[in-house]
């Protein structure tokens, strides 16, 4: 009876622990400016379907993509086994799903199965990013550190859950063979593993079936609360942020509609700009700032992507900036997004904000609460280096959109701070004066017309 | 009737190419206004494709227009680099006069402007349909109109075609180019990094007009060395240098002599010649853009 009550309990504070501290993202996340996502429900289902639960993007490199979904669909699957452990665990029943008969033959080989091949792909994981030197896209100033120890520690998890398993099945064989009984399912691998076990005192063997049993539950409950803490949240909002995508082509950049009144009103007096928006008590709010100084100048979807972002750094790696040596790297503008927005409104249980040394040419930081997300993370020498080429954007396997920020971060640095570099400045004034970006003269626009000639061809 | 005079001599016809506001006095508006784009007008190298991308229009026969002095930039520049403001004062300026005019259909060889047309102005007020050069040579040759031949063979010739991203990853045009070079019936190799995983020359976003950041390399000539390994035929020997897995095949040598690098952007065309200038083979790769390529095959230049 005590072990029920005890698992109900664990259950209760786990969830609980959990809720509260996605909870928290979620509060996070809404200090982002209000951006209207509604409708368009056909195009973000389809999208949802092949983007996020169909891999589409992660198979444009075939290696990391086979064992990434290795691991996917066994997440998918053996959570299926999750939910007979719970029943199991909550009404003392054991293997309670046995009714579904040659079903749950095949259900229990097949988590065998994938659990065998997780453990492997895992090992690949961990070869990639571990061995030296790393695959290019594991390595980076962002990448030091907690990250990096945290890329590990998911592995680790992953593997022990597996091991847990398995050993819990070969366990329960022995048992039953001991009891000479019939255990119901197919285990094509913990049969082996079973003859590794003392096959005499039937104590030990439910001393280690139990263990088996605890440590994987407990690990999955442990594992649900570290999620909120690391990048590997991504397994829950890789799919609302796939829905959430930017639908337009990637070249179109977000028009400021603030600026669209004043252009107009400047054009034609009799334009009526609309009345800037009021707060709850009738009096006006303070303008928005023109770009992104910090996190609640993002939209909540920016906030959102810093969420989902697993810091695989496909982006950073096809980045022709970070290529070529500078000190852009998209995959540090998202994680510094994340870093910052935990630092400065609410924390998971587990935080550690990435913090650069002289590797990132950053100041350092002594007034946490006041460094903002540009300059006291992101500085505008990795802003100035983007091309917008759209390759970060156009690599994401979950449809993070890092340029958004960088272009909304550089229209703060033009327009609230004149900050652009002198040679901008003078392209800026350029178009200005002559309607070019060079300092040539406006009357001379049609002069590649003159002496034009084409040659007659006879007409078939 | 006389003979065919023998090509030695061909016969050139002198154009002007007429005004938006030329069309306007006599009442009428052209079916397409041809964009040309500041680095069109102004750069003297992109000009030369400006003019053959004219004689083909004239070549064809086509009702077209430019605005000439009524042109300003679209702010393609200043909006990337942040200046959202000038970039809004540009696009009504243009939107009026293009307005003001009637125009429903545009072209431009600039991919810059045809993105920032084609996906930016419909929010001021400007809603035309926008066609990239390539697109527009693509349907010119699936016409017939164009059939390149006449002129200089391009026969055997290795080309490779770098990607503009305001063209391929920004607007999802990617095989019209393609086509349009298939057409020449040259020896078409593809670079590792291309289409959707293209690399930048590095002068998008505004960086045309600054110095780059720090680094260790300029993007135009990590962009260029690829063209160059892949025409070639060296492309193997640059694995090292990227994370992009192959299918390719063990390398066959090529000579560079003759080799094309085949852009559709201004600012491309600037950065591979830069670069290949840079890598001292500009006497054997040339850099050409897809409207010089075709004009010149069709035997129209004069």
């Amino acid at each position: 009876m005590l072990q029920p009550i005890l698992f109900a309990l664990l259950l209760l504070v786990a969830f609980g622990l959990f809720t509260w501290q996605v909870r928290k993202i979620r509060a996070n996340i809404l200090v982002g400016r209000d951006r209207d996502m509604s409708g368009h429900f056909s195009e973000r289902l389809n999208k949802t379907v092949l983007v996020a639960f169909g891999q589409q993007k992660m198979f444009k490199r075939l290696t990391p993509a086979l064992l990434h979904l290795v691991v996917y669909v066994s997440f998918l699957v053996i959570n299926v086994e999750v939910i007979e452990i719970i029943i199991d665990g909550l009404f003392g029943t054991h293997r309670v799903l046995r009714f579904l008969g040659s079903v749950y033959d095949v259900m229990m080989a097949t988590n065998e199965l994938l659990a065998v091949l997780v453990i492997v792909a895992v090992a690949a994981f961990w070869w990639r990013r571990n061995h030296n030197p790393p695959v290019r896209r594991f390595t980076g100033p962002e990448l030091r550190m907690w990250p990096k120890l945290d890329a590990n520690i998911i592995l680790y998890i992953e593997v022990a859950l597996m091991v847990a398993l398995l050993f819990m099945n070969a366990a329960d064989i022995r048992l039953h063979e001991l009891r000479r009984e019939e255990l119901p399912g197919t285990f094509p691998v913990s049969q082996f593993l079973a003859g590794l076990l003392p096959a005499g005192s039937e104590t030990a063997l439910e001393v280690l079936e139990r263990t088996g049993w605890w440590i994987h539950i407990i690990g999955i409950l442990l594992f649900l609360n570290y999620l909120p803490s690391s990048k590997h949240f991504h397994i829950i909002m890789a799919f609302p942020n796939v829905w959430y995508s930017r639908l337009v082509p990637q070249g179109q950049f977000s028009n400021v509609e603030s600026i669209t009144h004043e252009v107009k009103a400047m054009m034609d007096p009799s334009y009526e700009v609309p009345a800037p928006p009021v707060g709850p008590d009738g009096s006006a709010l303070a303008p928005t700032p023109f770009g992104v100084k910090d996190v609640e100048d993002l939209a909540w979807t920016n906030l959102m992507q810093a969420y989902s972002c697993t810091e695989c750094g496909r982006c950073t790696s096809v980045c022709p900036a970070n290529l070529t040596g500078k000190l852009l790297s998209p995959r540090k503008i998202i994680m510094d997004t994340r870093d910052r927005v935990e630092e400065k409104y609410n924390s998971p249980l587990i935080f550690h904000p990435n913090v650069y040394g002289e590797e990132a040419k950053h100041e350092p930081i002594t007034d946490l609460a006041n460094a903002t997300l540009l300059r006291g993370k992101v500085t505008p020498e990795e802003l100035w280096a983007c091309t917008t080429c759209n390759a970060c954007v156009e690599s994401c396997p979950v449809n993070i959109n890092p340029l958004e920020s960088i272009v909304e971060m550089r229209r703060f640095l033009v327009l609230e701070e004149s900050a652009a570099p002198n040679s901008l400045n003078i392209m800026f004034s350029n178009i200005e004066n002559n309607g070019a970006p060079w300092a040539f003269s406006p009357s001379d626009r049609l002069n590649w017309a003159d002496d034009l000639y084409v040659a007659e061809k006879a007409t078939v | 009737m006389t003979p065919t005079s023998s090509p030695a001599t061909p016969a050139k016809r002198q154009f002007t190419v007429p005004t938006v506001a030329d069309l306007a006095a006599q009442g009428k508006t052209p079916e397409i206004l041809f964009w040309v784009g500041c680095a069109g007008a102004f750069d003297d190298r992109y000009k030369r494709v400006t003019r053959a991308f004219a004689r083909i229009l004239e070549h064809v026969g086509t009702d077209y227009a430019v605005l000439g002095l009524e042109e300003s930039c679209t702010g393609d520049p200043a909006k990337r680099a942040g200046n959202e403001f000038l970039f809004q004062m540009q696009a009504m300026q243009n939107i009026t006069t293009m307005n003001g005019y009637g125009i429903k259909k545009i072209v431009t060889a600039c991919p810059h402007c045809f993105n920032t047309i084609k996906n930016e102005y419909p929010a001021l007020g400007g809603e035309y349909e926008v066609i990239h050069h390539s697109t527009y040579l693509q349907q010119l040759i699936n016409e017939g109109k164009v059939a390149v031949k006449g002129g200089e063979s391009f026969q055997g010739r290795r080309i490779t075609f770098h990607d503009s991203c305001y063209l391929g990853r920004a607007n999802n045009i990617y095989e019209a180019p393609r086509d349009v070079l298939a057409a020449l019936d040259a020896d078409l190799v593809e670079m590792k990094r291309s289409r959707a995983n293209g690399l930048c020359c590095g002068a998008g976003g505004a960086q045309m007009w600054k110095e780059p950041e720090p680094g260790k390399k300029d993007i135009n000539i990590e962009r260029t060395e690829e063209a160059l390994a892949t025409l070639s035929g060296q492309a193997a020997a640059l694995d090292n240098l990227r994370g992009v897995e192959t299918e390719r095949t063990a390398p066959s040598e090529h000579s560079l002599q003759g080799a094309i690098i085949a852009v559709s952007c201004p600012f491309c065309m600037t950065m591979m010649s830069d670069g290949v200038k840079n890598k001292e083979q500009e006497s054997a790769v040339q850099v050409f853009d897809l409207a010089e390529l075709i004009a010149s095959a069709e035997g129209i230049n004069a």
